[in-house]
């Protein structure tokens, strides 16, 4: 028996200049970091306010850094795809082989659902959620942690598989019997179902964690219909993680038995059936696209109500619509295989369910339309994310009802007019939704407000790159061009897809001008300071404490009497009839404490995760053991709270006032 | 500005070029049905999506808060008669577009036969690691990487694959289909003009995929007779062992025909896919060894 398993020498591709290049360059890029962290002297404190952190808004910031982190991997691999269909037309092969290529595809899907819009999305609910709840933390402090490094292991075994074995060559969906071991020998399927296995379990202990916190711990007065529409949406979302991640799992689980062990779930022989496969695949996809996009629906909520300087329009109807997404995401799955020969009637009823949930979707924008009518806009970063999503929206909202057409869906499926459709609903959607959230909280989470001009900057940029590199992929579809395409024969597509990598070269400024933009604004962090609270003139309750929010995030809990508690008081003050404060009685705040429970649990799970791709056997035992163990000390904990005297909190809001406090 | 001209230039280039061979330029009934409803469906919606996106953009300029002309309303955030009209537009929208999903779905769902006076060609499709298998039963012949179909005849598929998922996709004469192993789906479509159509796999598939594409030749019905009648003269023959060679998986093989076939080639391949592969290890449970 081999002490390693199957893993050997080989596995590690010296002969693949583009890989070695990347692993050399990436490589040099983390010893440098750690150096510097190093020679500085950061670890302890990065030990103490980071990485053992259990406060929710460490925790949500440390979500975005790893999100946008494998954002500019999963660009990158989408580049260097843009790349190879720009050449290999003809009889030319371009610059990436078949076996290359293939990863790519599968890696950039992967990369951008879990590990760039899943983190995006749970970050700025973990940042945002409890402060517009008007609570100290979340229910379980101690489990986001273990959630954040959990997410935080999937990225690293998907990022080993670089230059340690291969990924997946299966397409992000992995369906069988190609993700098969008849078809895939390789641990590249391995790497793609433990990376998600792993993360996905931090997902789903993420949703158990963010449904108690909004259902049971909500500031004083606070009730459903006083919640703000974020809190609403990330609810719904949550409520979706939690009934349709364990699907997910368990379809990996089965798949896994059948490489591991033999079983024949989707197997070609003995009984397996690929078809199940498809089935569960997308009972968990289709409700994953609604859990991405629904607290962006509530980012663009709030963003549109503050800069408009009035309510958000027709908020019973929002939160109305929210829901009825919500449950109607689980009856439309269907329409991911319209092509596998389901009887008319089938077709037809979920096409027609998949157009139905697109009237709540239309209702949100009217809401947004009006919430924009009467107001005073004022045209900051989040602002512009907004306008271009609701832009772009509508158009990708056309294309998705043209794909829930059964007979337009045999036309279109597969094509790369369906991959033009699904970067136009999840991009606008979901990652403008994001970056607009970014540049909405930032000085919430920092004390200073980004760049604007660098801001709006990488907004047109992203804005005009999107739809450069997009719309020629709906013309090539319709001109009969399939997705994940190595190389082509017909070369009246490749001006069009000239275009669409010219696309994404102003997507790369973009994302440049990005990194610009913090860089700036930490340079000029003085002039962008926000000493108020309250930069935007906000609704909620998040901006009725100081920027950057203690540790117990209100000193008192807000009492709350409204929907937009904190604007309506503002008005208020304003017209003289109340007070800025209120009588505060500091009273002993109770802390969660600190713990490594998530990182070491993490290291284990990156043990098991490779040890279970690679076959070592001793180290599965190994890492279960020590994950246990850890498991079992953090159970025996003698205390897991620091007290914060009256006294500390009372000179903590002397040192930062804010203007109006509930 | 020169660039613009250029990238101008490239655009038209391009539409022009664009307009044959794709879902938009069908040379049949089915196809041309299908597009009429992506056109009816994009107009409808496009009633819709447009002036919503000229509001948005109207709305935005005309109450940015420079403009002092606009009057300022905070306190208009519901009316009823609004709500009523935001829910009921979609909605109405949707019953509109979704009745013309249904319609569609039933009318053009791929096995349906054509309606016809002429009798249809029935031809089995397999899909193998990356090449396409035509058969033609009733006239004992088969080919690979090439498919000739008679104009004005419907033709009758029956699909299955002999391993992974593919998808049959001829865009210019139906929407696509599934191949999957040990099981049949089906698809019926007509070409009404000759010519050379591009036909490939949608489902990616593995390492090959890129290279499995095919031409569809749709020739008269007289001189579909003479290609068969010459197919029959030259050739290997598909039978067990030319199969077991065929289904190799093999990249970009160039089209060749088989003079005949063995009896039920196709009923073979579709069990045959339920055989365990060759060298992998695997038990039965007690009721398949039974039917065995």
């Amino acid at each position: 028996m081999n002490l390693l398993g199957k893993l050997t020498w080989a596995a590690i591709p010296l002969h693949e200049p583009i890989i070695m290049g990347t692993v050399a360059s990436v490589g040099a890029v983390i010893l440098a970091a750690l150096a510097w962290v190093t020679v500085r002297g950061y670890w302890p404190y990065l030990w103490r306010e980071w990485i053992t952190s259990v406060d929710h808004k460490r925790i949500g910031v440390m979500y975005l850094v790893f999100a946008l982190i494998m954002l500019v991997r999963g660009f990158a691999d989408g580049i260097m795809m843009r790349t190879q269909q720009a050449v290999a037309a003809g009889g030319a092969q371009g610059y990436l082989p078949p076996e290359h290529f293939d990863q790519i595809f599968s890696a950039h899907g992967t990369i951008m659902i879990f590990f760039v819009a899943m983190p995006l999305v749970i970050g700025l609910m973990n940042f945002a959620v409890p402060l517009q709840l008007g609570v100290r933390d979340v229910a379980f402090p101690t489990m986001n942690s273990v959630s954040l490094w959990l997410t935080a292991t999937g990225i690293l075994l998907i990022n080993v598989s670089l230059f340690v074995g291969e990924f997946a060559k299966t397409g992000w969906v992995a369906y069988p019997p190609l993700s098969e071991l008849q078809f895939s020998p390789g641990v590249g399927v391995d790497y793609y179902l433990w990376s998600l296995q792993i993360s996905g379990i931090g997902t789903l202990l993420s949703g158990v964690n963010f449904v108690t916190t909004i259902l049971k711990m909500r500031a004083p007065g606070m009730s459903y219909m006083r919640m703000p529409v974020f809190c609403w949406t990330a609810l719904a979302s949550n409520l979706l993680i939690v009934a349709a991640f364990p699907v997910l799992t368990a379809l990996f689980a089965m798949l896994l038995l059948d490489r591991y062990l033999g079983f024949h779930f989707f197997t070609l022989e003995a009984g397996g059936n690929a078809m199940m496969y498809v089935n569960l695949f997308w009972v968990w996809g289709h409700p994953e696209v609604y859990i991405l996009v629904l607290p962006a629906f509530g980012i663009y909520s709030e963003v549109s109500a503050t800069f408009s300087g009035k309510p958000l329009f027709g908020y019973r109807s929002m939160v109305g619509a929210t829901l009825v997404i919500c449950v109607l995401s689980y009856t439309v799955w269907l329409h991911h295989f319209f092509t596998m020969g389901a009887s008319a009637g089938v077709n037809a009823f979920f096409g027609i369910t998949s157009m139905i949930i697109g009237v709540p979707t239309g209702v949100k924008v009217f809401n947004w339309l009006f919430t924009m009518y009467g107001g005073r806009i004022r045209f900051t970063v989040p602002v512009l994310w907004t306008i271009g999503f609701m832009v772009a929206f509508v158009f990708g909202g056309l294309t998705g009802v043209l794909l829930a057409l059964p007979a337009v869906d045999w036309q279109v499926h597969n094509s790369v007019f369906l991959v033009a459709h699904f970067h136009h609903v999840i991009v606008p959607g979901v990652l403008f939704g994001a970056i607009a959230g970014y540049n909405y909280w930032f000085p919430k989470a920092f004390g200073f407000k980004l760049d604007e001009r660098w801001g709006a900057a990488s907004f047109w940029c992203w804005f005009i790159g999107f739809h450069l590199a997009f719309m020629p992929l709906y013309v090539t579809g319709l001109m009969g061009m399939t997705r994940r395409l190595q190389h082509y024969d017909v070369l009246a597509w490749q001006p069009w897809l000239l275009v669409a990598e010219a696309g994404a070269v102003i997507i790369l400024i973009g994302i440049i001008c990005q990194i610009v933009q913090i860089v700036v604004s930490i340079r000029h962090r003085e002039q962008l300071r926000d000493t108020t609270g309250d930069p935007w003139n906000g609704r909620t309750l998040e901006w009725a404490t100081a920027s950057p929010p203690p540790a117990w995030n209100f000193a008192v809990l807000p009492r709350v009497h409204e929907l937009d508690a904190f604007w309506a008081k503002k008005q208020r003050v304003l017209a003289k009839q109340d007070l800025p404060g209120r009588q505060h009685k500091y009273a002993l705040i109770e802390v969660p404490k600190n713990s490594p429970t998530g990182l070491v649990t993490a290291f284990f799970a990156v043990i098991t995760g490779f040890a279970l791709i690679w076959h070592i056997w001793w180290m599965v035992g190994v890492g279960l053991f020590g994950a246990t163990v850890t498991w079992l000390a953090f159970m025996f904990r003698a205390e897991d709270e620091v007290e914060i005297s009256a006294e500390q909190a009372s000179q903590f809001d002397r040192a930062h006032s804010v203007e109006v406090s509930l | 500005m020169r660039y613009r001209s250029l990238i101008v230039v490239l655009l038209v280039a391009a539409t022009l070029g664009g307009c044959d061979g794709g879902v938009l330029d069908p040379k049949g009934p089915v196809a041309l049905a299908e597009r009429q409803i992506l056109f009816n469906a994009t107009g409808i919606m496009l009633a819709i999506v447009i002036p919503v996106v000229i509001a948005t953009l109207g709305f935005a300029f005309w109450f940015r808060a420079s403009n002092e002309r606009a009057r300022y309303r905070p306190d208009f955030t519901y009316s009823g008669r609004i709500e009523m009209l935001v829910w009921s537009i979609p909605l109405m929208t949707v019953l509109l577009v979704g009745t013309v999903a249904w319609i569609g779905a039933y009318d053009l769902d791929p096995p349906k036969p054509i309606a016809s006076s002429t009798k249809p060609l029935k031809i089995q499709v397999v899909s193998l690691d990356w090449k396409w298998l035509f058969i033609y039963p009733e006239q004992g012949i088969a080919s690979v990487n090439h498919l000739t179909i008679p104009v004005g005849t419907p033709v009758s598929f029956e699909l299955t694959s002999s391993g992974v998922m593919n998808s049959f996709f001829v865009p210019q004469l139906a929407g696509q289909i599934y191949t999957m192993a040990g099981m049949v789906t089906r698809l019926n479509l007509r070409a009404d003009y000759s010519g050379t159509y591009r036909g490939m796999s949608a489902n990616y598939s593995g390492a090959g995929f890129s290279d499995m594409y095919f031409k569809v030749d749709a020739v008269a019905p007289d001189s579909f007779a003479q290609w068969a009648a010459s197919t029959r003269t030259a050739g290997p023959v598909l039978d067990a062992q030319s199969y077991a060679a065929l289904v190799r998986p093999s990249k970009a093989v160039a089209p060749f025909t088989y003079r005949s076939i063995a009896n039920d080639v196709f009923a073979s391949i579709l069990s045959a896919a339920m055989q365990p592969a060759a060298g992998l290890c695997v038990a039965y449970p007690a009721s398949m060894r039974a039917e065995r």
